[in-house]
């Protein structure tokens, strides 16, 4: 027996439901499916890190969480950097206590749960420092698992979260190969780097790049020839992180390891 | 067919009729397929423009601090620190000296030891850094007793102990 009421109320919930993606019967023109594919902008903004000057101060993680509001105790952060020790005999340790936020005050390799790795100056075979950030891939796998058109990219090249549409089921979070996105503990949303989106397009550097004292990090556009960043990752022998995942990072490197992951 | 089942077809084809009408308004104008197609780009245009209204904090320009705090200014830029931003130990300066009337000044050592715990690696430049022993090197004082942070040069020691 179904009785009035509740066919109103399965109608209407079973309509609503179907009428979310209706988007998903719409009928697309090829042209609007590869639309997406090549120079749709003349900016594309690139990274440029280089580990070889890297000295694992964290002013850069400081100024990101200060300039972006993430709260700055909380164990989250746009972005982080980690410290690789190579020891003579083929170990790979490697921490990043609060992202580094802090620095690396102590020589000692933090192991977790309060569990610290002393390593003798004789010992070191390779040291260095990774700054880590969202490489903007121009495949983002991140973009393509959002169910609601929450995260997206920007002509520029960039990924964006926008924070009214998230519904927070972190299917993004899980996707992305190289960790970058976290959930902002107050918005309840997922939040990531942006490269300062809000810097770049004022003309100023993201917050990280300018407080960088050693010129570590770098912003360029490639699109246009004449930056001297993009001279750079087009003419000097630069690497990005898991290639083999096709996601074609935006964020090169200087000075990679094989131990970097 | 009888009455009962037109009847409830009726609402219910009614009923997509409005929620239908109800979804347009609901959903932004602007939400829909952008420059970088389908799989990329399927957003609410006008997130952009949230985000590029985002508050910038930090100013990192030393000339912005130069009028009115010289001193600083001269000796810092003179010094082995002169690449390090002044906000990266005082923190965002966006509106100073309006408000905030003051900045905050991070006397802490670990602001020091960032760069200055002695790291002896040898394929980053952080051994190009003179380091320290935050356990031997004069514990339980802070760095600028002793050093100027903006004039660290050792020769220029403030009294001090030593
Ligand atoms: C228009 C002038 C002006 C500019 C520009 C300015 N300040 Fe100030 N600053 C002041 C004044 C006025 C005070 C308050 C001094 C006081 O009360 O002793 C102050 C206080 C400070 C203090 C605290 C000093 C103390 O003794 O507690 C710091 C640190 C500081 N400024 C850093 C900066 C930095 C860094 C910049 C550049 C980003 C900057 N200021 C730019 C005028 C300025
Ligand atoms: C390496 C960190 C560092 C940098 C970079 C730095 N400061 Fe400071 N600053 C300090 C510390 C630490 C003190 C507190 C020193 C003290 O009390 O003797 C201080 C004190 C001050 C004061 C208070 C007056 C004084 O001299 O004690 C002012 C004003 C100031 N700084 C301005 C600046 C400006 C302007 C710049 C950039 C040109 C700058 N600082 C860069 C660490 C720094
Ligand atoms: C961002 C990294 C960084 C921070 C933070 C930093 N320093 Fe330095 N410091 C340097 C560099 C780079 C040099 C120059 C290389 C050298 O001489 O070892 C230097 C040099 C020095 C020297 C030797 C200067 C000379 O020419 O003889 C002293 C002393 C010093 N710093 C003290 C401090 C103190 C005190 C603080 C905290 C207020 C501080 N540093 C914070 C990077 C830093
Ligand atoms: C009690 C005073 C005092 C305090 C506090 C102090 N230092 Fe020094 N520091 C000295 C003296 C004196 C020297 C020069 C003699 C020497 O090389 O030991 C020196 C030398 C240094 C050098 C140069 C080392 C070299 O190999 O040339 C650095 C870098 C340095 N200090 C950093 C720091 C930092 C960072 C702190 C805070 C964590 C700090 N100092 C705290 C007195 C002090």
């Amino acid at each position: 027996m179904i009785t009035r009421r509740d066919l109103l109320k399965y109608a209407i919930t079973g309509i609503a439901g179907l009428a979310v993606p209706t988007a998903a019967i719409q009928v697309l023109s090829s042209k609007k499916i590869f639309a997406g594919k090549g120079n749709v902008s003349n900016v594309r903004w690139i990274f440029l890190v280089n580990t070889y000057k890297c000295v694992g101060c964290g002013l850069c993680v400081k100024a990101c969480k200060k300039e972006n509001e993430i709260p700055y105790d909380a164990n989250v952060t746009r972005t982080w950097i980690e410290r690789y020790v190579i020891t003579k005999d083929g170990k790979v340790f490697a921490d990043s206590p609060h992202g580094g936020r802090d620095g690396f005050i102590m020589s000692k390799i933090y192991l977790g749960k309060g569990r610290y790795q002393d390593i003798k100056e004789e010992d070191i075979s390779k040291a260095f420092f990774v700054p880590k950030l969202c490489n903007q891939c121009d495949n983002p796998p991140c973009v393509q698992v959002c169910p609601v058109g929450a995260t997206y990219q920007t002509a520029d090249g960039v990924v964006l979260v926008d924070r009214t549409w998230c519904i927070g089921c972190a299917y993004c979070i899980m996707a992305c190969p190289y960790g970058a996105r976290f959930f902002h503990p107050v918005y309840k949303v997922a939040e990531k780097c942006n490269f300062c989106y809000h810097r770049i397009n004022k003309g100023l550097k993201p917050a990280c790049v300018s407080a960088c004292p050693f010129s570590a990090r770098e912003i360029g556009n490639i699109q246009n020839s004449n930056d001297p960043i993009a001279k750079i990752i087009k003419t000097e022998r630069v690497r990005v992180l898991k290639p083999e995942f096709g996601t074609n990072p935006m964020v090169y490197y200087i000075g990679l390891d094989k131990e970097v992951r | 067919m009888s009455s009962h089942v037109f009847r409830p077809l009726f609402v219910i084809i009614g009923l997509v009729g409005v929620i239908l009408i109800a979804r347009l308004f609901i959903v932004p104008e602007d939400f829909g397929v952008h420059e970088r197609g389908y799989m990329y780009g399927f957003y609410r245009k006008s997130n952009e423009n949230e985000w590029k209204a985002f508050p910038v904090k930090y100013k990192f320009n030393n000339e912005y601090c130069k009028a009115c705090h010289t001193g600083q200014y001269d000796s810092l830029m003179q010094s082995a620190h002169a690449n390090i931003s002044c906000e990266n130990c005082h923190g965002p300066a966006l509106g100073h000296p309006l408000n905030p009337t003051k900045l905050k000044i991070d006397k802490t050592r670990q602001q020091c030891l960032r760069c200055h715990t002695h790291l002896p690696y040898p394929t980053s430049n952080r051994a190009t850094i003179r380091g320290i022993n935050p356990d031997k090197h004069n514990p339980d004082i802070e760095c600028f007793m002793c050093h100027n942070p903006h004039k660290p040069n050792i020769g220029a020691f403030r009294g001090g102990t030593q």
